[in-house]
């Protein structure tokens, strides 16, 4: 049954979009999605690495992920320029570098429209593995800092005067950040990992009143978004990560809509 | 090591600055179980900074803090909460600590809140959210609670009710209380111990003292010297030779 690729793109899809559920509500809860968008960018570094040491790909993406997001933690210490220049600055040259450095491996064909929005005919049987024990691990860890991580994103000097520790909880979280982004390269691409993880977030968020129902709806999103995205992928012949996308965009669109009805039955 | 075990908190000469800015400086005080010890101060005198050093929030900070304990209940004065966060008063109150259901609707019975349990917390009013505030810190039981003007917003009648409240609650939890407050009334019939803060320690003592104190007067005017001085402190307990407390 694995050897069908489209079995092995929906079972990545699926095990990506549990994962990206919980961690997308946390993206937008801390206002992180150009954070996200930066360790995405900075992935293209981590693939080109992989190609040239032959490592493999979510292990190097993971490495050179977390060492921008270090990067990141030292420059804002260390200069006056706000956040989102700071993001910006690093996702566009990490990007940069990676696409000069695939110039120079001319001996390596890279299939760059696969890497930057995803590619369902390049899941193998190993990604699969990655994914689903990488999937549930950082799901594992979420629970874990659930708490200190929920409780100073409300409010941090609650969480800290309380002896909760978010200064852990938040270094933490960044690596599992860089974490999902490795193991869901493949599939959705680099350019569109960001919005894998805030779009079935954002629609979960219009029909949630609690953190918690928010998760759950997240994880639902996503995974139709993924059954939807790859049956349209495969039908039309389009890319895996834009048809995925597009999918969950189409939820959120719907989420609106309900939104307006129970707006007219309140009044 | 602790040599009373009563002391929850202590701060030997601690003090917390912004490069060269001093916020608060060389401040030392003590609060043990069962005692309420207030701040009271004008406006910038590093009262808040103070509890924050307490709290632990502020982590470069001269001097020492010795905490002795991590059960702590805060309600801080200003809090921003981003209200796109979709949070009921129930997710609130579980926050740092699992609850049970039992002790959230105590506890939001107790601050009259009750009602609220499953709004919004974006939709509350601002008295409103002060009493759930409240509630949240008392609900998980605490040793220590740190109340940053707890009453702001609260309605007159209401104010009383939840300072007779906390009086209540550190006699039954035995718990530690530093207030900060601007209501010189309502608080000082219930201090233990006041600490008078402008940027450094003017004076401490039991609100009595410190009332008589000239560098107190000098700071809020004869008039509030008045108005503390009105208060005998009363005891419905006394401390005995071991630190021990009894009840009368």
């Amino acid at each position: 049954m694995l050897d069908d690729f489209f079995i092995r793109a929906l079972i990545a899809g699926l095990g990506v979009a549990i994962v990206t559920g919980p961690l997308g509500c946390f993206v937008i809860w801390r206002r992180l999605s150009y954070f996200g968008d930066t360790l995405a960018h900075s992935a293209l570094l981590g693939v080109t690495l992989a190609y040239s040491l032959e490592l493999n790909i979510a292990f190097s993406v993971f490495i050179i992920s977390s060492l921008i997001a270090l990067i990141l933690i030292q420059l804002q210490k260390r200069t006056n320029l706000p956040g989102d220049a700071l993001l910006g600055l690093l996702a566009h040259s990490s990007l940069a570098v990676g696409l000069v450095v695939i110039g120079f491996l001319t001996f390596i064909r890279f299939d760059i429209m696969g890497l930057l929005f995803g590619d369902i005919l390049a899941v193998t049987v190993d990604d699969l593995l990655i994914i689903w024990i990488g999937g549930p691990l950082i799901l594992l860890i979420l629970r874990l800092i659930w708490k200190p991580l929920f409780a100073s994103t409300v409010n941090y000097e609650l969480a800290e005067a309380e002896g909760l520790n978010p200064d852990r909880a938040k270094a933490v979280f960044t690596i599992l950040m860089a974490g999902i982004i490795a193991i869901s390269i493949k599939m959705v691409g680099l350019l569109l990992i960001t919005g894998m993880l805030i779009i079935p977030a954002a629609m979960a968020r219009n029909i949630s009143s609690s953190p918690q129902t928010m998760v759950i709806f997240s994880i639902l999103g996503g995974l139709l978004s993924v059954v939807l995205g790859l049956f349209t992928s495969l039908e039309f012949n389009t890319s895996s990560g834009p048809s995925i996308i597009a999918a969950s965009l189409f939820l959120f669109i719907l989420s609106l809509l309900n939104i307006k009805q129970s707006i007219k039955l309140k009044n | 090591m602790n040599s009373n075990q009563n002391i929850l908190v202590k701060l030997n000469q601690a003090g917390f600055r912004i490069k060269d800015k001093w916020l608060v400086k060389g401040v030392s005080l003590q609060i043990e179980k069962g005692q309420i010890v207030t701040l009271i101060g004008p406006n910038g005198s590093g009262k808040s900074t103070t509890a924050k050093i307490a709290l632990g929030i502020y982590k470069n900070i001269d001097g020492e803090v010795e905490k002795y304990t991590n059960k702590v209940g805060y309600v801080p004065q200003k809090i921003s909460i981003d209200w796109t966060l979709p949070l009921r008063v129930r997710d609130f109150m579980v926050l740092t600590e699992n609850l049970k259901d039992e002790d959230i609707n105590e506890a939001l019975s107790l601050t009259g809140v009750i009602q609220l349990k499953n709004k919004n917390l974006g939709d509350l009013s601002g008295g409103e959210f002060q009493r759930v505030l409240i509630a949240r810190a008392i609900s998980k039981k605490p040793d220590l609670l740190v109340l940053d003007e707890p009453v702001q917003g609260v309605d007159f009648t209401g104010e009383i009710a939840l300072y007779k409240l906390i009086k209540k609650i550190t006699d039954e939890l035995n718990c530690g209380i530093l207030l900060i407050s601007h209501d010189l009334h309502t608080v000082m019939s219930a201090t233990d111990h006041v600490v008078c803060l402008n940027g450094h320690v003017c004076c401490s003592g039991s609100p009595i003292d410190v009332a008589k104190n000239n560098e107190y007067k000098a700071l809020f005017g004869e008039q509030a010297s008045q108005i503390l001085s009105r208060y005998e402190h009363r005891h419905d307990h006394i401390h005995t030779s071991k630190g021990e407390i009894k009840k009368n």
